[in-house]
């Protein structure tokens, strides 16, 4: 007997299509998962992999499409009906309540009242089975991401998942965390729950998948076995186009005069739950790119603060720029000696969504642009020095009065930079260079980066994404716990060491060959 | 199913349309609350809205009215933009008119040129003292200005009561809580002989005017709305919070004042223990209703102050009560915010098609 | 002595327990992350509604009832243009508090000046006639008892049941509640409507048992007071009450000093309350981190889910 709630298939899905206002998240996409299988889901930003997986979790509803679990057609009513029928998924961004313990966390994802029974003793015992330590009673604010992480792997396996989905899990996560995930990872697929992976990081793919499913502007473009294909080969499916690598620059003597010093910089969080940034001592000269590599939440968004000005500094020569004391400076003031910024959060931040481009590029471009005269704004002017960031960055967009938000991600970010290259910085500082962007974008802030490092301003990157910092940078220092290492020469610099400083106490750990580095 | 959907813009023709929309709803609401009164909904729609324009004099006192709604219609508008919530112009517009009206009963024999302008001066300092008190609050202890603005407005009415019915009461006033009249040079000049119509007319619109300019094409104007769209972002700018707040509820709170001046020396005359017939929550209304927009609270406020003469109107025409009015301002408010749904969303009927019919609604 | 300490806790307990409910119902709303700033409309529209229904009838619990009545449906007015349509919340709840005012003052234009049974006090043989005990304790009317019992319910609902934790979670991240399969939006209407219930409450004892007459905008502020508590209490239910009560003798305390006769103008005195609220608020509000650390991360901010 074939009986297809055991043998075939464990998910097959068919004709999936989701339009959103203005975008086609998903057309007629196909998946098949089968059983014990670790099944990767390829594809750049806004691919659509993320549609179509919320969509097998019921968060998201298909206009059309069909879906085969084990056999039996099903409309997927919400998330409590996708556990019942045993998926699990592990968010990109957590879906965690901050102000919440361990436990009362997990509670919240469970589908009775029944299941709550006996939940503290359950959890601590999976947690110690699968080795993912957790505190029960622990409030989440407290928890690093890879702690965060582990709640929600641990909430899933709670349910005996027959499939687990993963969404981006290792973005967040050390090189050290990683090797331990994917242990955790082999094990389940080995015990029978069959593991859908979503990743754009191709490395990880070829370690850990046995097939992937290969997604392209919301459609299907290729089913492959990974390890069979070289990463170049998969990224080449994934965004349609031939890749060319960056051309490496020669690395440059630091024996120009410092433009960036960080002298003992330390400032207290004002948030409550921020990270103190303590005693941070750097020197960048001309020409040189630093990289700022580190784990989400260890200081980079209040480094960035402190740099931009947002903060101020407690001393004033705590951070100087060309020589000028500028800790007790405004953002205002220190673009005046000529230093610039690109926030991570472009919504809000870097940009006012709801306004013009032209009055975004207004934002941090009227004092070194001379926008303003006896107060006021100079509109040819700005919108003149929009359209010259949209011509020189290549923007997508209808021209400077565009609303921000009309924009996507990629666009967005490449006028954000291009609005601070353009104004002939001495210093700049970028957190996060390519979150969120599409490959084509992501190359373009790159060589606009080095472009500009080559005419001899001071670039310092602050990026999650090790693979960026290897390609971008000069020399490489890591955050951790608000402070950050000593800079070491990339041609110094290995995944391992590196990755070892972002665990901060992973420097006790054995230094082990890495799993995704084969 | 109705579904709401993002449209990923702005649409520019809801923009206008948005504020219509809601004026024809508050329309046909109050109609339909009317004729469950047993009033014909047309009569008392027209007793509302068009009677009093129709009457003798019916113009002069609308933008009598209208003035300082205008007034600090604008300074809210302004205000809310940068997400400084002044919901206590009431106090301001109080305290505005005790200083001025205070000037000129400690000084009944000061020379004529001298009086007024100090006057003016006197009560658009009151209106930000108490504004400014509030922002100082919010800025040094973080005291949410919603509620610490209210409590002024109470505390200024109290304030009054003190003043008119204890120091300041006319001698000779046979014990009414009221002041003595003020000196004729005291009092707001007159634009049109024999009428109520002051100064203030012109000087609402010119107010609106300048702030409009101010808003738009400064960068002082860009910086508060940049503060109210994203805080992190005017962080990032170099825009200091702490000094926008401050001017919002400096401008917010002298123009109130500046308002109330001018309705005690404009309109009544005196003080008395009843200044401000609810103008700082009707100045609300304004404001929104003129999209945050100092050019549109013009027009905003001559229509709000149009439903105070409708409600005296309907009041003793229709002997409806007064109070009419506020309900009528109410309901404009909810049709305001809730159109304004139309501004980025569109609605849409969905498509219960097959794959993903759900059986209990979500 | 001991007469003016009874008249003085007697006194603080019945102005305090409208303060409790209308904050009670406050805190459950925000809570769940919403912001409504129309305490006081629903109160004033509670008090006419039980003031009329009570009038018209002669039967004080319907009065009551209809309180419920008309608190529910202004919150669900308030809930359909801020959580359906997406408006503003403080703008919102400002148009709230204007069309409760309106519409009692015009529902209340026939009432002024008339009396209107009020709500009994409890008496119980013995435990009532205790000295300062008893009518401390036992001689209030049911409103009061009520109003302590919901407190402490809504206390161990919030602290305790599973229930609660779903409250907490939406006001803590409504995002995640919904990738868990929360509906946001209904758990929301449910607890504005909650909050409307007891603001109507608060109202009723306004206008049927403190002082049971109607007048124009009776409640003087005290809607917005309540919504003052919440910030003072944390967003914890036992603050809650300390507030109230600290309110409610102020609140008694600027009308006993008047009746004594004191050289302090009446007008100056009755401000004494909104003195208070203003130094209470600086006083907490001081501490931003600890308040943020409180404050229920998702409050006033509109949700709209995508699916």
């Amino acid at each position: 007997m074939n009986d297809p709630m055991r043998t075939g298939p464990l998910l097959t899905m068919t004709g999936m299509t989701k339009q959103y206002p203005g975008c086609l998240a998903n057309d007629h996409v196909s998946l098949t998962v089968e059983r014990n299988q670790i099944h990767a889901l390829l594809g750049e930003n806004g691919a659509g992999k993320s549609t179509l997986v919320k969509t097998i979790y019921g968060v998201v509803k298909p206009d059309a499409g069909e879906i085969i679990w084990q056999g039996q057609k099903v409309a997927i009513q919400n998330p409590g009906h996708a556990q019942r029928l045993g998926v699990g998924m592990v968010f990109q961004h957590f879906s965690l309540f901050e102000a919440l313990t361990v436990t009362e966390n997990i509670a919240l994802g469970l589908g009775s009242a029944r299941e709550r029974i006996g939940l503290r003793e359950r959890i601590v015992r999976i947690s110690n089975e699968y080795g993912l330590p957790l505190d029960p009673d622990r409030v989440v604010h407290d928890l690093s991401v890879g702690e965060r992480q582990r709640i929600e792997i641990v909430r899933c396996l709670l349910q005996n998942p027959k499939l687990l989905i993963m969404d981006e899990p290792t973005s967040v996560l050390t090189p050290s965390e990683v090797k331990k995930l994917f242990v955790t990872l082999r094990r389940l697929a080995a015990e029978g729950c069959s593991i859908l992976y979503i990743s754009h990081k191709l490395e990880e793919v070829r370690a850990l998948c046995s097939a992937a499913t290969i997604m392209r502007f919301g459609k299907n473009v290729g089913e492959c076995a990974p390890a069979e294909k070289t990463v170049k080969e998969l990224a080449e499916i994934m965004i349609n186009m031939t890749l060319h690598a960056p051309t490496p620059r020669p690395l440059t003597a630091s024996s120009k005069p410092p433009r960036l010093v960080l002298d003992k910089l330390t400032i207290r969080s004002p948030h409550h739950f921020g990270t103190d940034l303590k005693a941070i001592s750097l020197s960048l000269a001309g020409g040189e790119i630093l990289g700022i590599a580190g784990i989400a939440g260890n200081g980079q968004s209040e480094l960035m603060d402190a740099l931009s000005g947002e903060v101020p500094a407690g001393k004033p020569e705590s951070i100087m720029i060309d020589g000028v004391a500028a800790g007790h400076m405004g953002p205002h003031e220190r673009r005046g000696i000529h230093g610039c910024f690109v926030p991570e959060e472009r919504n809000g931040h870097g940009a006012v969504t709801a306004m013009t481009l032209a009055e975004n590029a207004f934002l941090s471009g009227f004092t070194r642009q001379a926008l303003v005269r006896f107060g006021i704004i100079n509109t040819r002017k700005t919108a003149a020095f929009a359209e010259h960031i949209i011509r020189s960055f290549d923007v997508r967009t209808t021209g400077p009065k565009a609303e921000a938000r009309s924009l996507s991600g990629g666009n967005l970010q490449k006028f954000l930079v291009g609005r601070e290259v353009l104004q002939d910085p001495a210093v700049l500082v970028i957190n996060q260079p390519t979150w969120g962007v599409d490959a084509g974008a992501a190359l373009a802030i790159h060589e606009a980066i080095m472009a500009l490092a080559e005419a001899g301003a001071a670039v310092m990157i602050i990026s999650q994404d090790l693979d960026e910092i290897f390609v971008l940078a000069d020399r490489i220092a890591v955050i951790a716990g608000g402070r950050v290492s000593a800079p070491v020469l990339k041609r110094e610099a290995t995944v391992e060491s590196i990755g070892r400083l972002m665990g901060g106490t992973a420097a006790a750990e054995a230094p082990g060959e890495m799993a995704l580095a084969e | 199913m109705l579904k709401i959907e993002p449209r990923g813009y702005e649409s520019k023709f809801w923009r206008y349309a948005s504020p219509v929309l809601a004026l024809l709803l508050t329309g046909a609401t109050s109609g339909l609350i009317f004729a469950a009164m047993g009033r014909p909904p047309g009569l008392t729609v027209y007793t509302f809205l068009i009677a009093p324009l129709l009457q003798q004099d019916g113009f002069e006192a609308l933008v009598v009215k209208a003035a300082p709604l205008i007034m600090m219609g604008v300074g809210l508008s302004l205000a809310y933009r940068a997400n400084v919530w002044n919901i206590g112009t009431d106090g301001q517009f109080t305290l505005g008119a005790i200083c001025g009206g205070g000037m000129a009963l400690a000084f009944p024999d000061a020379p004529a040129w001298a009086i007024f302008p100090a006057m003016i001066v006197a009560g658009a300092i009151g209106g930000m003292l108490n504004g400014g008190l509030v922002a100082w609050l919010r800025i040094r202890f973080n005291a949410n200005e919603i509620l610490t603005s209210l409590m002024f407005a109470y505390i200024t009415q109290y304030l009054l009561v003190y003043l008119v019915t204890g120091p300041w009461r006319d001698p000779q006033g046979f014990g009414f809580p009221q002041t003595a009249l003020f000196s004729d040079d005291a009092l707001a000049p007159k634009l049109i002989e024999d009428t109520n119509v002051h100064i203030g007319v012109v000087l609402a619109p010119l107010i609106a005017i300048a702030l409009w300019f101010m808003l738009e094409k400064t960068l002082l104007g860009y910086q508060f709305r940049v503060l109210g769209q994203a805080t992190r972002a005017a962080r990032f700018a170099g825009f200091s919070e702490n000094r926008l707040v401050w001017i919002a509820m400096l401008i917010s709170g002298g123009l109130a004042g500046l308002a109330g001046m001018l309705e005690a020396t404009g309109t009544l005359g005196q003080l008395t223990t009843t200044l401000s017939p609810g103008y700082g929550f009707t100045a609300i209304i304004v404001a929104f209703l003129g999209r945050l927009n100092p050019l549109g609270v013009i027009p905003a406020g001559l229509l709000l102050a149009l439903t105070y003469l409708g409600g005296d109107a309907a009041q003793i025409n229709l002997g409806l009560p007064n109070a009419v009015t506020g309900i009528f301002q109410g309901i404009l408010l909810f049709y305001l915010l809730g159109c304004d749904i139309l501004l980025l969303n569109r609605f849409r009927w969905a498509s219960t098609q097959a794959p993903t019919r759900a059986k209990a609604a979500q | 002595m001991t007469a003016l300490l009874v008249a003085f806790l007697v006194s603080t307990i019945a102005a305090a327990t409208p303060l409790l409910l209308a904050a009670t119902g406050e805190l459950v709303v925000e809570k769940v992350g919403v912001l409504n700033l129309g305490v006081e409309g629903m109160m004033l529209a509670g008090a006419i509604a039980a003031f009329a229904t009570a009038n018209e009838t002669g039967v004080t619990s319907l009065g009551v009832v209809a309180a419920l009545v008309a608190g529910i449906a202004l919150a669900l007015l308030f809930a359909v243009v801020s959580l359906t349509l997406q408006a503003n919340q403080t703008a919102t709840g400002l148009a709230l508090t204007i069309f409760g005012r309106g519409f009692s003052a015009l529902v209340g234009a026939g009432y002024v000046g008339i009396p209107a049974p009020t709500l009994p006090k409890i008496h119980i043989p013995l435990l009532s006639d205790i000295p300062v005990l008893g009518p401390v304790v036992f001689g209030h009317d049911i409103l009061v008892y009520l109003s302590l019992a919901i407190l402490a319910v809504v206390a161990w609902c919030i602290r305790s049941t599973h229930l609660g934790l779903i409250l907490r979670a939406v006001g803590d991240s409504h995002d995640a509640a919904h990738a868990l399969g929360y509906p946001v939006v209904p758990i929301r209407y449910a607890a504005v409507a909650f909050g409307g219930a007891l603001a109507g409450l608060a109202g009723a004892y306004m206008s049927l048992a403190y002082t049971p007459l109607w007048a124009q905008d009776m409640t003087a502020g005290r809607g917005w007071v309540a919504v003052a508590l919440v910030t003072f209490s944390a967003w914890r239910p036992f603050w809650l009450l300390i507030g109230a009560w600290f309110f409610g003798a102020l609140m008694y305390l600027s009308l006993y000093v008047q009746a004594l006769g004191v050289a302090v103008p009446s007008a100056l005195l009755s401000a004494l309350p909104y003195i208070g609220t203003v130094i209470v608020l600086v006083l907490i509000s001081r501490d931003a981190r600890r308040i943020r650390l409180h404050r229920p991360a998702m409050l006033g901010r509109p949700f709209q889910s995508r699916a």
